[in-house]
């Protein structure tokens, strides 16, 4: 067997995920610029706040990961988040086992949106963008019966602990001598919604890329009728991938009851994070036409979008511009990813 | 350079003929709306054995391995597979059964890397989850039982050309370990030098006992490894004998059951060709991103030129190239002697250049299947009939009315969705839309595939009436009748290259097919100063 050499490897993979790696330097740049004008910059304070206002979008953003990787969109991630915020409200208190158990309801919950999205696409033959619509419509009605005004009771310790870093959990919970352990020292800084966050890609998101059905999931958005005729189960990766896109919406929308202490079905909110999903998933290098793509790839798209308000936090800009601002940063970063039109040699590929 | 005698003696002896059917088809019928596919056919192949499926596009070839593979399910008839009766309602269960078939639309995924693809029903698990280093392992070891050692199996196959591609399909089916290896087409964009490693392939899976099915157009390949031939005409098996037993002229005769020219118009005297008059097309060192290198070609006022060739070698792009779908191409391209830069297919069919190209994917690229023929048949010449962008609807209904008249579409209502159309119907559609342009070039991308023997007719005839009314025509089939029936000259392609161009009494099989292979290789083409006097450095 002729061994290859590493770097060609490395190569190959590099020029697979331009996207992606582009998305990472727009970050960087983006978030290194920003500490080094911010009065406290690159200090564990503005890195847990940070945190904290990432997380419910990155979540949202792999949501919407999921059905454009198989050539659609899901305009109710959104929609499942607020749902799941405002069942959250009710549910995140009482004994350590309630709140458990409402952990688990909640989970559910999300991943019952999903499923049931799946299954208006694959047995309603719906285009996805059009029975999300709809199935969004009905989740935000649930909200607004769950939570018709804003409010709720989460459990404050649990509340405190999950927002903040490693150490507050400790403290709270009684472990590692309250945090003061030793060995707890070096990691006691980092924030938990960050820890969170790499639990869910690494737990979640990286086994199901890594299973048939998310192979599938690829196969389907590179070319329905190859994965059909290559004998692959179509329906059931369609029906997991929406399934696993509302299970990612609902721990956004958990986090989000933590974050605030309570629920709100908010529909303007939920709206602008369904669009910024979008933002999220394109920036981070996934494509519209589908199969090509991480949920990887979206966090980082969220931590672009997010750093973008950081930035116009620090420079005071006026409200009012913040929208256009943010627009045009956005349109330059997706353009970026467009750059590889100019390289198609016959036209007719740029209507593929 | 391949050489017949290379070929015959690397088909190691033959199995002998009275083996034990393994797939038995009895009684098979398939309908499509008002087309039969198959007819009531009985076919049968063996274990140990190679076995050919010929005859004409439309023969029912492509259903009855579709039946097999579980793509489509026939209307009456039986199968079994080693005396067993089977149905296949999709193809993952006709994969279980162990019936593997490599399709001439590729089955890949482009977006999925080469191991990811070869992998794709079955990957290596650990915990239940896909083992990457295995997967890669077994790709690389497939791939260097092809003698493919050149592809990276991390490769995204779209970043592959197509002959790869192929390859990697042929390495996909094998993993599946088949019992039953169906070959549709699987060597068409091959190189000569990968087609004979899948012969050796076939040769030594066909030893360990599999029941091998191919549909190829190439003579010489089913010569090559066939051990039985059997001969489709309209839907029916028409019959089966041992390889060797029957002349190339039989089997011609077999497959198209006829008089091979008689259905092709007569061709005209050359027309009065004026030599000082420049020709209407004409192109000098064509060069594409490697695809296409060095195209001299002339096509003269009433002129249908062919282009010749195994599928694949540049004719497509060339047409392309000329109606401006394609960047970067140097060359030069004159239209009745001016140099004429064609960027783009609206500014080809502008005044100037007034190129028609008739494309290969009627579905894609020829109609917009929701919209209504009406519309359809306008869709190119909309400008002819609007004043400050409105449209005369009054101008638009004679338009359509004489576009379906004078390519004789069978409709029912020009308002009816062109999808509604039969194949043959849909391909005149689209002829008559670009018809109604006027056009004094005409590029034709294989126009007849997929269609029926009368709808052919009537376009060989209207090609010729076109001509002769003063129309230049470049002609691209992958049918070597038609071309030699309808062609005044042929070019013949190779590797992007135009490696012959045939004349007079030289357009027949033999001659296209030896250059459609290259098989002079070694001469210096001798066209390449004659024809244009271009010289042609290679």
């Amino acid at each position: 067997m002729k061994t290859r050499s590493a770097m060609t490897d490395l190569k190959i993979r590099a020029s697979q995920n331009v996207g992606l790696l582009t998305a990472i330097a727009i970050f960087a740049v983006f978030y290194i610029f920003y500490n080094l004008n911010h009065p406290r910059g690159f200090s564990t304070a503005v890195l847990i706040q940070n945190s904290n206002e990432v997380y419910a979008l990155a979540m949202v953003a792999m949501a919407q990961t999921l059905p454009v990787l198989l050539g659609g969109l899901d305009l109710s991630v959104g929609a499942v988040m607020t749902l799941v915020n405002t069942l959250a409200s009710h549910v995140l208190n009482g004994t350590p086992f309630e709140m458990f158990l409402g952990f688990l309801a909640c989970v559910a919950a999300g991943a019952a949106c999903g499923f049931v999205n799946g299954c208006v696409v694959v047995y309603g033959r719906l285009q996805p963008i059009i029975a999300t619509l709809a199935t969004g419509a009905v989740y935000i009605g649930f909200a607004l019966f769950l939570r018709p005004s804003p409010g709720g009771d989460v459990d404050g310790d649990l509340s405190w602990a999950m927002t903040n870093d490693l150490f507050e959990i400790a403290a709270t919970y009684g472990f590692a001598e309250n945090g003061e352990a030793a060995w707890f020292k070096t990691i006691a800084w980092i924030p938990t919604p960050l820890v969170l966050l790499i639990l869910t890609a690494v737990l979640i998101w990286m086994p199901f890329r890594r299973s048939v059905t998310g192979r599938t999931v690829y196969a389907i958005g590179s070319g329905e009728g190859a994965a059909y005729m290559s004998g692959l189960n179509i329906d059931r990766a369609k029906i997991a991938a929406f399934t696993l896109g509302g299970l990612f919406a609902g721990l956004g929308g958990l986090y989000l009851a933590l974050q605030t202490s309570s629920g709100n079905a908010d529909i303007p909110q939920a709206g602008a994070y369904t669009l910024n999903s979008i933002a999220a998933v394109v920036v981070g290098g996934t494509s519209l036409l589908g199969g090509v793509g991480t949920a990887v790839g979206s966090i980082i798209g969220a931590l672009v979008l997010r750093t973008i308000s950081f930035n116009f936090r620090i420079f005071e800009i006026d409200p009012l511009l913040q929208p256009l601002i943010e627009g045009f940063v956005l349109l330059a970063a997706v353009s970026l990813g467009a750059l590889r039109v100019l390289k198609v040699k016959n036209t007719l590929e740029l209507f593929r | 350079m391949r050489n017949e005698n290379e070929q015959i003696a690397s088909k190691p002896g033959k199995p002998t003929s009275h083996q034990l059917p393994h797939v038995v088809l009895t009684g098979i019928s398939k309908r499509y709306g008002g087309v039969t596919a198959l007819d009531t056919v009985d076919f049968a192949c063996s274990r140990g054995s190679i076995h050919a499926v010929l005859g004409e596009n439309g023969a029912g070839k492509s259903t009855l391995i579709k039946i097999m593979s579980g793509v489509v399910q026939p209307d009456a008839g039986q199968m079994s597979i080693a005396g067993q009766p089977v149905v296949f309602p999709n193809p993952a269960s006709a994969n279980a059964a162990g019936v593997i078939c490599i399709f001439q639309e590729l089955s890949l995924m482009p977006d999925l890397t080469v191991a990811d693809n070869i992998s794709i029903a079955d990957p290596p698990r650990r915990f239940g989850l896909i083992d990457s280093r295995a997967q890669r392992r077994r790709a690389e070891e497939v791939l260097a039982s092809i003698g493919c050692e050149d592809v990276n199996p991390l490769s995204r196959i779209r970043d592959l050309p197509l002959s790869r591609r192929q390859m990697v399909e042929i390495g996909k089916a094998l993993t599946k370990n088949p019992s039953v290896l169906i070959l549709d087409e699987a060597t068409s964009a091959l190189t000569a030098a990968d087609v004979e490693k899948v012969f050796d392939i076939l040769h030594r899976l066909r030893d360990q006992g599999l029941s091998i099915l191919t549909i190829s157009h190439r003579m010489h390949e089913i010569e090559a490894i066939a051990d039985m031939c059997s001969v489709f005409r309209n839907g029916r098996h028409i019959e089966t004998f041992v390889e060797g037993t029957r002349t190339n002229t039989e089997i011609v005769q077999m497959m198209i059951g006829r008089e091979i020219t008689a259905h092709f118009p007569p061709k005209h005297e050359r027309p009065p060709d004026d030599p000082s008059a420049a020709p209407v097309l004409e192109t000098r060192g064509l060069n594409w991103e490697g695809r296409l290198t060095d195209i001299n070609l002339t096509v003269r006022r009433g002129e249908i030129v062919g282009l010749g060739g195994l599928d694949g070698q540049g004719q497509k792009e060339l047409l392309l190239g000329l109606a401006g779908v394609l960047k970067s191409v140097s060359g030069e391209i004159l239209i009745n002697g001016k140099k004429t830069s064609v960027s783009s297919p609206e500014a080809a069919k502008a005044e100037g250049a007034e190129i028609a190209l008739i494309p290969e994917d009627r579905k894609t690229e020829g109609l917009m299947l929701g919209m209504s023929i009406a519309d359809n048949l306008t869709a190119a010449s909309l400008g002819r009939y609007s004043r400050f962008q409105i449209l005369d609807s009054a101008a638009v209904t004679e338009a359509v009315r004489s576009g379906i008249e004078r390519m004789r579409i069978k409709v029912g209502s020009p308002e009816d969705p062109v999808s509604t159309l039969s194949g043959g119907n849909q391909q005149k559609v689209v002829i008559a839309k670009w018809l109604l342009t006027e056009p004094k070039i005409i590029l034709l991308n294989d126009p007849t595939r997929g269609i029926d023997v009368g709808t052919k007719q009537e376009i060989y005839r209207l090609l010729r009436e076109l001509a002769d009314n003063g129309a230049s025509i470049l002609f691209y089939s992958t049918d070597y009748e038609e071309l030699i029936g309808c062609c005044d000259r042929v070019d013949v392609m190779y590797d992007g290259r135009i490696v012959r161009e045939l004349v007079g009494d030289e357009i027949n099989e033999h001659e296209i097919i030896a250059s459609a292979l290259n098989i002079e290789g070694g001469e210096v083409p001798d066209f390449l100063a004659g024809s244009d006097g271009q010289g042609g450095a290679v």
